[in-house]
């Protein structure tokens, strides 16, 4: 019966329709089903062009759903085991702000891991939440930051009685995930809300021998990046709601900050890729798992490197793994995970996830094959084999502890003025510095800046790592409060 | 009117390759690659893979000749462990068990299939892969070759082309790995693709390029075989030590009394001696356009 339904796709069912009864469009988009813009038509194809249509009758509208996207939210909430979802089209990043500005007033207190993708922060300027920070674990070895320890919720929790919700990352973007189902329980005994980002999370809800996905552990809310492992159009997602969430004001939170416009491309491919996840997830990600399990082998086997996974588990920041995740440590071949990033894709054609100081990460995926990983592995074996040399001297820490002292928004719309990156030290910086990816903040608004952050700044980007944030696109000078 | 089957191979965007077909015997779609047997008036029995010409009983001789010979006959005496990749049909097996002074022959063919369909309707190719100094594995050659290291005195990679699953054998990390697999005066010889159609002169150029970064000695020679592209087909011959004119000693070879259709002591010179503009993009920094 479940199958029977979930094999319905009614958002892709009626463009199809749509596009049969050939309407005349004296509508928006002005390309008129690609006639007037021959060019794109050639680069995106005739039937992608032909989809790019505007909200109407038959086909609904993402603000306000009544009909076939009513129905489509419907399946994915049934698909995903959600009371409700919804469908987003302005990134998971959305997901991520519509979860914070409804669990939190301006004023109010969240709890969050410092590791939080920057979209996190990105809502406590626009909403004025004030985060209470709980440093993650750190992996010292392998320099990566990893899930909450329950202690430091608890802890957290009770020196913060009134926050209104804990932020999770399930998992991190290594893969890492905390304890959700305990920090799910001690949140709702303090009547707080648990909100997780499962921006890499989205297969949980599908595959078996997962870590168990948000909304199963019981949590309020959860972002899920379906374009990341599910196979939806880059910038489409879903925003999944527990039933202690009134869906209605959901919506309206959304809508403050949503297109009017939403693509029917992207909201097609969220439709059709839910129902490939429902109907097939359980043998696509085995065999992604199996894939993940093979090339984690293969790479340990050639020395040098550390493929990590489950032997890391420890009952409480390194609760669970994501095993699809192909995290690498490579510094004791004496390489930056970002020079193999580099090395990869300049010399050997592989674009992989992202590389940081020790460490590079490898999605797979449900479009990857076995003659592919051959390649990653034996490409890796080669960058060994050519340029491995003393590690001595490698910066070793990833995790930097945040002095707080101004919200964000507060740092962020304070008078500020520009100065060196290098004679920072002491300032309070007013506005983000990250690697992207990751998209983690080095330095959020209101953070103090210590040398020890200058010092990692200065070497990520001598090593190349592709930093974002500052208004200085060069990250030569940085904000800081005035 | 007589029944008009043919086979037809698009060499090119627009150019066509076709060879009238008295019957179409095997077909199937192994876990790879589609596999397809055909019998030829002009050609013989012959097979395809994704529908790309592989051999055909009729002028076999002249590849299997050309990829065995040539690197065998430069240090017949020498060469004693060997690793083919590829070469499913067993005719490059067939031509290195010529050779008594070959103690192991490691072959690895990705696909199962091929071998089986080749050891039913070629018998005169696959004949020799029962013999016992030959170890075949059903691997993908690049996995096999990340693990070997200064074992092998003749690497032989007898590929498809570098599209489908043959891919992973065009790489640098593939040709990087089969310097780390070879001894110090070992030799690898690949299949290198034609100079004449821009696709196929395009992955000529790369890989020889890409080869060239690792080895010091790297060297390309041709034969001509009418099923391919364009007819003019290109191997290539690298070593840390050893050139394939220079060190040949054809007296050594010719003492060996081996019979061949193809090779002899002068093509094997000869054929080294390229037309000018396949030097010339040989020698090009500029890739071609498609």
């Amino acid at each position: 019966m479940i199958d029977e339904r979930q094999s319905k796709a009614p958002i892709f069912e009626a463009l199809s329709a749509y596009k049969k009864k050939r309407i005349v469009p004296f509508d928006v988009p002005g390309h008129k089903q690609g006639r007037g813009n021959p060019e794109l038509r050639e680069l995106l194809g005739a039937d992608a062009m032909a989809l790019d249509v505007n909200s109407s009758k038959p086909l609904d509208n993402l603000c306000h759903p009544v009909s076939v996207i009513k129905e489509a939210e419907e399946l994915a909430a049934e698909a995903f085991g959600a009371h409700h979802a919804f469908f987003m089209v302005n990134g998971t990043t959305s997901a991520v702000q519509a979860m914070i500005l409804t669990a939190c007033k301006d004023g109010e207190k969240i709890i969050m891991p410092r590791n939080v993708h920057r979209s996190a922060i990105n809502s406590l300027i626009t909403g004025g939440a004030i985060p209470v920070y709980v440093n993650p674990g750190v992996n010292k070895h392998l320099g990566i930051p990893l899930g909450m320890s329950i202690e430091d919720v608890k802890k957290a929790i009770e020196e913060n009685p009134g926050a209104k919700a804990i932020f999770v990352n399930n998992p991190t973007y290594y893969g890492v995930c905390s304890n959700l189902e305990e920090i799910v329980k001690l949140a709702h005994e303090h009547n707080m809300l648990v909100l997780a980002d499962e921006a890499h999370g989205t297969h949980f809800y599908f595959g078996e021998g997962l870590p168990v996905p948000a909304i199963k552990a019981g949590a309020d809310m959860a972002a899920v990046s379906m374009h990341k492992t599910g196979g939806s159009l880059t910038q489409s997602s879903f925003l999944l709601i527990g039933k202690s969430q009134d869906k209605s004001y959901v919506r309206q939170i959304i809508n403050l900050n949503q297109t009017t416009s939403g693509s029917y491309l992207l909201l097609s491919s969220l439709d059709i890729s839910r129902r490939n996840l429902a109907l097939r997830g359980k043998e696509i990600f085995k065999k992604v798992l199996d894939l993940a399990n093979y090339a984690r082998d293969e790479v340990n086997k050639i020395g040098g490197y550390y493929a990590f996974a489950n032997e890391l588990v420890d009952g409480d920041a390194f609760f669970d793994f994501d095993r699809t995740k192909l995290s690498i440590y490579t510094r004791d071949i004496g390489l930056a995970g970002i020079e193999v990033y580099d090395i990869l894709r300049d010399d050997y054609g592989i674009q992989i996830e992202f590389g940081d100081i020790g460490n590079i990460l490898a999605i797979i995926s449900v479009g990857d094959r076995y003659l592919e990983i051959e390649r990653l592995v034996s490409s890796l074996s080669e960058i060994k084999r050519l340029y491995s040399r003393d590690k001595a001297g490698m910066f070793d820490h990833e995790y930097i502890s945040p002095k707080v002292v101004l919200t964000p928004k507060e740092a962020f719309f304070t008078k500020k003025k520009s100065v060196p990156v290098k004679e920072s030290k002491g300032m309070v910086s007013g506005e983000f510095v990250m690697c992207y990816p990751p998209g983690i903040p080095i330095l959020a608004p209101g953070e103090y800046i210590t040398s020890e952050i200058i010092d990692y700044i200065l070497y990520a980007k001598e090593k190349g790592c592709f930093l974002t944030g500052p208004q200085d696109m060069d990250i030569e000078n940085i904000n800081v409060i005035a | 009117m007589d029944l008009e089957l043919w086979y037809t191979e698009q060499h090119t965007e627009n150019v066509r390759f076709s060879i009238k077909i008295e019957k179409h015997i095997y077909s199937a779609q192994s876990e790879f690659q589609r596999i397809d047997v055909f019998e030829a008036r002009e050609f013989g029995r012959f097979f395809t893979l994704d529908g790309c010409m592989m051999i055909t009983e009729k002028d076999e001789f002249i590849y299997h000749d050309m990829i065995v010979h040539v690197p065998m006959a430069t240090r017949p005496d020498k060469i004693k462990n060997v690793l083919v990749i590829g070469a499913g049909d067993g005719g490059s097996i067939r031509e290195l068990t010529r050779y008594k002074t070959i103690e192991n022959i490691d072959m690895v063919e990705i696909d199962e299939e091929v071998v089986k369909v080749c050891k039913k309707y070629f018998p005169n190719t696959a004949c020799k892969l029962d013999d016992e100094r030959v170890h075949i594995y059903y691997e993908d050659g690049l996995k096999f070759v990340r693990t070997k290291e200064n074992e092998y005195d003749l690497i032989i990679v007898d590929s498809t082309d570098p599209f489908g699953p043959g891919e992973g054998l065009f790489t640098r990390e593939f040709y990087g790995n089969c310097y780390k697999a070879l001894n110090e005066n070992g030799i690898l010889v690949n299949q290198h693709e034609s100079p004449y159609y821009n696709s196929y002169a395009k992955s000529m150029q790369r890989t020889h390029r890409r080869i060239k970064e690792f080895f010091p000695i790297c060297m390309v020679y041709q034969a001509h075989i009418p099923t391919y592209p364009s007819g003019h087909w290109l191997f290539g011959f690298a070593s840390k030590t050893v050139h394939a004119i220079d060190d040949f000693e054809p007296e050594k070879w010719e003492a060996l009394g081996l019979k061949t259709k193809y090779y002899n002591t002068d093509i094997h010179k000869g054929a080294f001696y390229l037309p000018t503009y396949v030097k010339e993009l040989l020698e090009s920094d500029e890739e071609i356009e498609d």
